[in-house]
């Protein structure tokens, strides 16, 4: 069996092709990073520095003031005193075992993630819900950004960034902006027809249909994208410190390599808290504020 | 209410529904059947020929069951769908040439739509959903408001402001639909279906309170239906519509005595004739009208013409009662026989009014041993209304129909 067979063996290319082939486009890549990689940093440069002045801000405050503030808008938000009580003890209990600086990193790091998946991933939604072609354009990519290894294309990132923040981010939103995207669009679509037909036949204008009837009634749909892409995130947490960003992740990073099982334990439960914080906040408040909705007569 | 002045003229409409509607036409238009079209091309047709006249100020019913293409023709008057040929006129415009803006301003101005799931806006209160046309229209907030609580105490809903609609019930939820679209003065009213899914009792009350509001308002009223009994009850004219092809159209009374064919007399048969049709269309002339003054010269007249009661009327043609050959006789041997009908006690007055419904009318129809007389307004002596031909106009079709079909079976 000297020979090979197209029947036995899968055809390959043959290796030199195939390493021209990734010499080609690391080369070009790196070229592409080169050339563009400053002006590229350049572009965050606004982003960064609103990153580190909102983490500054976090960490520098005293601790007390940041507990009241949070404590503060989960109360503005669900209007529970349980919740917020909740909310308040488990932050004593996570600064309590001397986790309150990671645990600000983090959340600082979260809320500037979740805010530009929302200001980038709702108009996207929106234009995927008005265009079907869009839609079948966006929805492989989203389906690409959701079940390519994070790994993967951290390298790119890193390649054209640097190791930091930025990059952080960057990879953060790219797998935390899915739901968000989809959740907008499906909201859209599942708008009572009727009632959007309704708001055609009074002369309405699409700018009026947006935001009079389908922005408001995708809006359940579209708070559970938000809850959904917040989640995400903080699952980012840990992959994002492998490239310097700080925060819980890293110390769970170190826990890894080095068994620390406890810190590992303890790290990883006060991702688990903000998780809830912040998923409990918003669901409360979404439903509180979509009440009218739900339920009632019928 | 049959003034000729014509508010919107639908011509040669079609609608093809596919990917590409242009390419079915000549096939359409050679008179291919819906069915052969499908299997060849895959579209569908929706609307067919349609020409329609609609006067201002009336109710016009166009019925039809589903899948006819009537709820496709409502949405073509404010282009909620694109025809693919025919012209649809109103006060002179073509709807189908506008461009978007001016679209939206006669959308805005122009016609007003009640949906048949009523279509409120599920969150705003029932006062902004009562203004939605005028927010639209970009009125201002107190204008808008005080509007919409005016219509909503017009609709009976006072009080139920700060609701939202899923707190309400279906027939209130209507009439909120209902006052969305009076809210924004719209000369013509589409209306979808509006009433049919609510429940029978509600819905008659809801046709009551829109005849009542009609009478106020004299709008114009397209109205969709699949319930022959509603279109009766509310058209002022009724078109038919089957499989998106005009089958009829005229008055109520048109359709209900002379159907076009059996698709419509199949409709009709079902219909309560009783509650659809009014006595002035069983009428019949007056047979023994009295002009006679005094008791013994109507007796005279009466032996004359050989009957045995008549309607007295005096020189105005006004009715003033019915009276029998026996009873002239009583009187005239009293010795009343020279007195005049103010003097006498004429005890028979018992009459109907030309425009009342034949179900409200059988008790005193059956009672009486005579023909009814029918008047108008003015209490003239229009006509007389009798047993027989009460019952005849009653079992006509649904006794000639099982008897047509018992002889099938044979």
């Amino acid at each position: 069996m000297a020979e090979k067979s197209w029947l036995t063996d899968i055809p390959e290319m043959d290796r030199s092709s195939l390493l021209q082939l990734r010499k080609t486009m690391d080369g070009a890549y790196r070229d592409f990073s080169r050339e563009y990689g400053d002006s590229i940093e350049a572009f965050f440069d606004p982003l960064l520095t609103f990153l580190i002045w909102f983490e500054k801000l976090l960490l520098n405050s005293p601790w007390w003031l940041v507990l009241g503030v949070i404590a503060g808008l989960a109360y503005a938000a669900s209007r529970s005193a349980k919740l917020t009580i909740g909310v308040a003890v488990s932050l004593v209990v996570v600064g309590y075992f001397g986790m309150w600086d990671d645990t600000m990193r983090t959340m600082s790091i979260i809320t500037v993630c979740t805010l530009i998946s929302i200001v980038l991933g709702i108009p996207i939604g929106i234009a995927m819900a008005r265009s079907n072609r869009v839609q079948s354009t966006v929805t492989p990519m989203l389906d690409i950004m959701q079940t390519m290894p994070a790994f993967v294309y951290l390298i790119p990132v890193v390649m054209l960034l640097g190791i930091g923040r930025i990059p952080g981010v960057i990879a953060v939103v790219i797998y935390a902006i899915p739901p968000v995207i989809r959740l907008t669009n499906l909201g859209i679509r599942l708008v009572d027809k009727e009632v959007l037909e309704a708001a055609t036949a009074y002369g309405a204008n699409p700018r009026q249909r947006l935001l009079g009837v389908q922005l408001p009634l995708a809006m359940p749909t579209i708070m559970a994208g938000i809850n959904q892409t917040i989640m995400m995130a903080l699952a980012m947490v840990v992959i994002a410190s492998m490239i310097g960003v700080k925060g819980l992740g890293q110390p769970v990073l170190k826990s890894i390599t080095n068994q620390y099982f406890t810190i590992g334990l303890l790290n990883g439960l006060a991702i688990v808290v903000l998780a809830i914080i912040f998923d409990r906040v918003s669901q409360a408040y979404g439903k509180r504020t979509q009440a009218h909705l739900g339920g009632g007569h019928e | 209410m049959s003034n000729s002045d014509v508010l919107i003229q639908v011509k040669d409409l079609y609608k093809v529904f596919g990917d590409k509607p242009e390419s079915v036409m000549p096939m359409v238009k050679a008179g291919k059947s819906k069915d052969e079209i499908l299997a060849e091309t895959g579209h569908t047709v929706g609307l067919k020929e349609i020409d329609l006249e609609i006067n201002r100020g009336e109710i016009f019913v166009i019925m039809g069951l589903s899948g006819s293409g009537k709820s496709t023709l409502i949405r073509h008057f404010n282009r909620l769908i694109e025809p693919t040929a025919g012209e649809i006129i109103v006060e002179g415009t073509d709807v189908m040439k506008l461009n978007t803006k001016e679209l939206e301003q006669f959308r805005r101005h122009k016609m007003s739509m009640v949906f048949q799931r009523f279509g409120l806006m599920p969150h705003y209160t029932v006062l902004d959903n009562v203004a939605y046309g005028l927010k639209i229209q970009g009125v201002d907030k107190s204008v808008r408001e005080q509007k919409a609580v005016e219509w909503l105490e017009t609709v009976g809903l006072k009080g139920y402001e700060e609701q939202y609609p899923n707190q309400l019930s279906g027939g209130q939820q209507q009439r909120v639909g209902l006052a969305r679209a009076l809210c924004t003065d719209a000369e013509i009213l589409l209306m979808d279906e509006a009433f049919s899914a609510l429940d029978p009792l509600i819905r008659s009350e809801m046709q009551d309170q829109l005849i009542e509001l009609q009478h106020k308002l004299n709008k114009t009223i397209i109205f969709i239906t699949h319930d022959l009994d509603e279109a009766l009850r509310l058209g002022d004219r009724i078109a038919i519509l089957k499989d998106g092809l005009l089958v009829q159209q005229g008055e109520p009374e048109e359709i209900l005595l002379n159907p076009a064919d059996e698709y419509v007399e199949a409709f009709v048969k079902d219909v309560n004739r009783a509650r659809a049709l009014t006595v002035e269309t069983v009428m019949k002339e007056p047979e023994h009208r009295i002009t006679a003054e005094t008791i013994g010269e109507a007796l005279k007249e009466m032996k004359r013409g050989a009957y045995d009661y008549g309607h007295v009327v005096d020189d105005s043609g006004s009715y003033q009662g019915t009276v029998t050959q026996e009873w002239l006789e009583e009187e005239a041997k009293g010795g009343n026989a020279d007195s005049t009908w103010e003097e006498a006690d004429l005890t028979e007055t018992t009459t109907i009014t030309s425009d009342a419904v034949l179900e409200t009318v059988i008790p005193e129809t059956l009672e009486a041993d005579h023909p009814i007389p029918v008047v108008d307004e003015e209490g003239q002596l229009q006509g007389e209304l009798s047993r027989s031909s009460l019952a005849e106009v009653l079992v006509d079709s649904s006794e000639t129909e099982s008897e047509s079909v018992e002889n099938q079976k044979v």
